[in-house]
């Protein structure tokens, strides 16, 4: 049983919530930096945010404009040549890293956010709540996702970022806020919550400032699964054509190489450098999820082996 | 027993929210977009079967809801499905009944290989912990698997049929050619199964790979691995009959959730393939605004995930003495 | 002498350091004998027990020593001989048996396994076998079909005992087997245990951090403290003449029942990090008789009448005999 402080006649916080979040942030951090995964991860990643910050430093041309002869091969001018349209390909996957980002982040944090706010509603209220938010998550679970989006893309024609970005969350909460209510309920019971509740501390400011904080690690890989997850989704949603067509996206990159079969004419890397782009990405959050499991779980780190001498 | 006929009443339930959702969503959308399509039916068909669409899609009709959903639900569950825009006059279930068995023996076969070769490379990867076969497989699956599974499909294509020649770059099965129960038309089959067979394969062992593995390190940690080290078993024995069994259990629960990847990845690689199976279909709907057979095949689809996760919890009661003991 | 353990060393490789957790230890055991090991948590008596039985995992490594076990080193035995010898000779039991038995099989195939890797195969005859050990242990043979999750905590321990006894193996360790159990099944255990020991007539090493559990029924005592014995002999002289100044702090720390009222004393700080460890002695730091070469010089191993004492307070009060 943790006993509850008293300092001036009002309870202290327990001394060992507070070293959770101190002590293990700093050797937390330590442990990322050393991983070669969280390195290789991160290192994308900032790469891919600067592109999508500045792409006019590195990419002079219009994505969109369609100024030059169609279906050119690779040149000093064109890095990677143009599309059957005329545009530079280069131009148009340096700027359409922004896209993908944005949508990877922002669909990302949604969808964490509802998971959160379901998962962990669900184990706190209990009872009757719970079951039922229980079967929606656990019915969204099991339906496939991805021919629900398709479905629900289909029907709202021309939605373009937010109907994407809507579809991934709406099929994409579940599996965290399963995770996330598991957690959350093995939480519910210790001692330190009781004492919360005896300090008269509310509901709800308890779930966000004693729950929630323990809960941190579980957040960030759910968010980075997401992210992963929107990555994909996205990129295969566009390519599908049921993204909006006309903006500068990877993926919608290879939905028009794909109509004019870019692989059989002699213009491969119309379809091939995006397709790495979101493979890339991908994998930046992929591998950033892996390191971050690798430091929460020690047993799964790399293991040195050494000769034992006998 | 409880146990199983509480997941069936989970799954009823989902169907039925399923087929909710099928009804719901045109109704839903802004501007029902069902009397665009409906437009396109006019003139084609008989009065009767119009009248059928309006009710089953909203449009048009003096029904109310409630009536229009019951309808619905009749319609589904007779196999009414309804005519397709894309293959017309072609009914749906025609349509859907065709494509099925390209999907199952594509998607089956593959996704069950998958699981076997993931689940065994996993096991021995956890196995030889350290060595060069952990350190070097599983990154190269995570960074794989973080591929679209479309992307590798292009990238096969590209390699092996266009730069290669070595196998076709779609369909089937060669135009022109009848299906027989003969050894050309099979070998024409399988031919132009491998690429997309071998797409779908390599995207998703991955995370199989991935998941076995960890699950293995967790479980080669416990005090029951040491006894039946102690004991004197054979490697062998320990890795699969200890270590193994108790391991592939969270993969075999979590086979349900996987299988939604799976099958995102089947539709497109259908579609890079224009391989003739439910996914491509489905796909060709939409490009049609198809909506009679884009809703039936999406029913069809999240039956066929349903029945998949009920077999894999059966296989979990089968395997785990704790699950069959109801509490 | 059926075990003879010498110089033995095993270290723990982390990314913080490498922590030796079994300091050169040296002891043996006869063929009968009950022998207990004693210490605080983390003190190293789980490992060296499992180094004992050639039963460590990474990040564990014996990095030093021989375990010479019926005229055999069992750390140099090849793979095959060492499997041999397991269970058949050498067999233990676990602190928790819901965590050693393997929840999905039976108990039976557990049993059936042992037999099969030790070449017999005949499981009619096994059979009788499974029958005679449940019995020796109290347990009624149809638990052999059932599952571990299905039988109580002292059941579960009492199976694991019946499985350590199937081949008839000369030695068997225990790794805290009553720890999980709550006080009245511990002793019932424990005498049980013993009645079969004088029964069957094979040697126990037994590892508690409950000195009190062990005093009746133990033949020799180690007490280990940081990874290193300080203590080693015959039971009744230690808990009589307790000689390190640990083994008094321990022995001091529980009331006797019948005894004068005394105050309990606690042995004042906490034990230390392995990977920390302070200069010389270990122990000195939270000693009330320690000296100034108690932080420098690593006290050698002393004889004090039968017991041997690793302490530098008995260092010119005997003759050194030389080690062995």
């Amino acid at each position: 049983m943790t006993a509850v402080l008293e300092v001036n006649g009002v309870p202290e916080k327990p001394d060992h919530v507070r070293q959770i979040r101190r002590g293990s942030l700093s050797n937390f951090w330590r442990a990322l930096r050393s991983s070669k995964k969280a390195i290789v991860g991160s290192g994308i990643l900032v790469v891919f945010t600067f592109l999508s910050l500045f792409p006019g430093l590195i990419a002079h041309d219009n994505p969109s404009a369609e100024t030059y002869l169609p279906s050119l091969g690779t040149s000093s001018a064109h890095l990677l040549g143009t599309t059957s349209y005329g545009q530079d390909i280069y131009a148009q996957v340096i700027y359409g890293t922004r896209v993908s980002l944005i949508i990877a982040i922002v669909a990302g944090l949604l969808t964490t956010a509802l998971s959160v706010i379901i998962g962990v509603s669900a184990a706190y209220l209990g009872g009757f709540a719970d079951g039922v938010l229980s079967t929606i998550t656990d019915i969204f679970l099991v339906l496939p996702a991805f021919p629900l989006m398709i479905v629900i893309a289909a029907y709202s024609k021309n939605g373009g970022f937010t109907i994407i970005i809507a579809v991934l969350v709406v099929t994409g909460w579940s599996y965290g806020a399963r995770q996330l209510r598991s957690q959350a309920l093995s939480l519910r019971n210790r001692d330190f919550l009781l004492a919360a509740q005896l300090r008269g501390e509310r509901k709800w400011r308890i779930i966000v400032t004693e729950i929630l904080p323990n809960m941190t690690s579980l957040i960030v890989a759910s968010f980075l699964g997401a992210a992963v997850y929107a990555v994909l989704a996205a990129a295969g949603l566009q390519f599908i054509g049921l993204g909006s067509v006309n903006t500068d996206s990877w993926g919608t990159m290879l939905y028009w190489a794909q109509n004019n079969d870019a692989l059989l004419t002699g213009s491969p890397l119309w379809a091939i450098v995006p397709g790495l782009g979101i493979g890339l990405m991908g994998g930046a959050f992929a591998l950033l999820n892996y390191a971050f499991d690798e430091v929460n779980n020690p047993a799964l780190r790399p293991v040195r082996r050494k000769a034992v001498s006998s | 027993m409880r146990h199983f006929i509480r997941r069936t009443g989970f799954f009823l339930v989902t169907l039925w929210a399923a087929l909710t959702i099928n009804f719901l969503l045109p109704r839903l959308m802004p501007g029902n977009p069902a009397v665009a399509m409906m437009a396109r039916f006019h003139g084609h068909l008989n009065g009767g079967a119009i009248r059928a669409m309006e009710i089953a899609f909203g449009v048009n009709t003096k029904a109310s809801l409630l009536s229009q959903y019951f309808t619905y639900l009749g319609n589904c569950f007779t196999g009414h499905w309804g005519i397709s825009l894309t293959f017309f006059p072609s009914s749906v279930s025609s349509v859907v009944l065709a494509a099925l068995p390209w999907t199952i023996a594509l998607v089956g076969v593959t996704t069950v290989l998958a699981f076997v070769l993931g689940t065994l490379i996993g096991i021995i990867g956890a196995w030889n912990r350290g060595k060069l076969f952990d350190s070097v497989l599983p990154p190269i699956f995570i960074v794989l698997s973080a591929f679209p599974y479309f992307f590798l499909g292009l990238m096969a294509i590209l390699l092996f049929s266009v730069k290669l020649g070595w196998f076709p770059t779609s369909g089937a099965y060669t135009n022109g050619v009848t299906p027989a129960f003969n050894w050309s038309y099979i070998s024409d089959v399988l031919q132009h199964a491998v690429l997309p067979g071998l797409t779908i394969l390599v995207t998703s062992i991955g995370g199989w790979i991935l998941t076995m593995r960890n699950n293995m390190i967790g479980t080669l940690s416990e005090d029951y691995i040491r006894m039946a080290r102690a004991k004197g078993l054979s490697s062998r024995l320990v890795m699969f009959n200890y270590a193994a069994r108790n391991a592939i259990l969270p993969n075999l629960t979590g086979f349900g959730m996987s299988l939604g990847f799976v099958v995102s990845g089947a539709i497109l690689v259908e579609y890079v393939f224009a391989y003739p199976g439910v996914g491509y279909m489905l796909l060709q709907a939409v490009v049609n605004e198809d909506y009679p057979l884009m809703q039936t095949l999406f029913l069809f689809v999240t039956v066929a995930v349903l029945l998949a996760v009920l077999i894999a919890d059966g296989v979990v009661s089968l395997l785990d003495p704790r699950a069959r003991s109801t509490k | 002498m059926i075990l003879e353990v010498n110089d033995l060393c095993v270290d723990y490789v982390s990314p913080q350091g490498t922590a030796r957790a079994v300091d050169t230890v040296n002891f043996s055991l006869d063929a009968g004998e009950f022998l207990s090991i004693v210490g605080e948590s983390g003190c190293g008596k789980s490992t060296l027990l499992f180094s004992i039985a050639q039963l460590l995992s990474p990040p564990a490594e014996l990095v030093g020593g021989s375990v010479i076990f019926k005229g055999e080193n069992l750390v140099t035995l090849d793979k095959n001989s060492l499997r041999a010898v397991r269970w058949r000779d050498l067999s233990v039991v676990m602190q928790s048996a819901m965590n050693a038995l393997n929840p999905v099989l039976t108990i039976r195939a557990q049993f059936v396994d042992v037999m099969h890797a030790h070449g017999q195969k005949d499981d009619e005859e096994s059979d009788k076998r499974f029958a005679e050990v449940l019995r020796l242990v109290g347990i009624d043979a149809v638990h052999l079909r059932s599952y571990a999750h299905q039988l109580s905590g002292g059941m579960r321990q009492r199976v694991m005992i019946a499985m350590a006894l199937l081949l008839s193996p000369d030695l068997i360790i225990m790794d805290e087997p009553t720890s999980a159990l709550d006080v009245v099944a511990q002793r019932s255990l424990m005498v049980q245990i013993k009645e079969l020991q004088e029964k069957l007539g094979f040697a126990v090493i037994f590892v508690t951090h409950d000195i009190s559990l062990v005093s009746n029924f133990s033949d020799k005592l180690i007490v280990m403290y940081a990874g290193s014995v300080v203590e080693d002999g015959p039971t009744r002289e230690i808990f009589e003449h307790p000689s390190h100044p640990y083994t008094q702090g321990l022995l001091s720390a529980f009331p006797s029942i019948r005894g004068p009222k005394v105050r309990l004393k606690g042995i004042p700080g906490s034990p230390p990090s392995l990977t920390q460890l302070p200069a010389g002695c270990p122990f000195h730091p939270r000693c009330a008789y320690a000296m100034e070469s108690c932080s420098t010089v690593r006290p050698p191993v002393t004889p004090v009448g039968d017991v041997k004492v690793r302490c530098l307070l008995f260092e010119n009060a005997e003759v050194h005999v030389g080690s062995d």
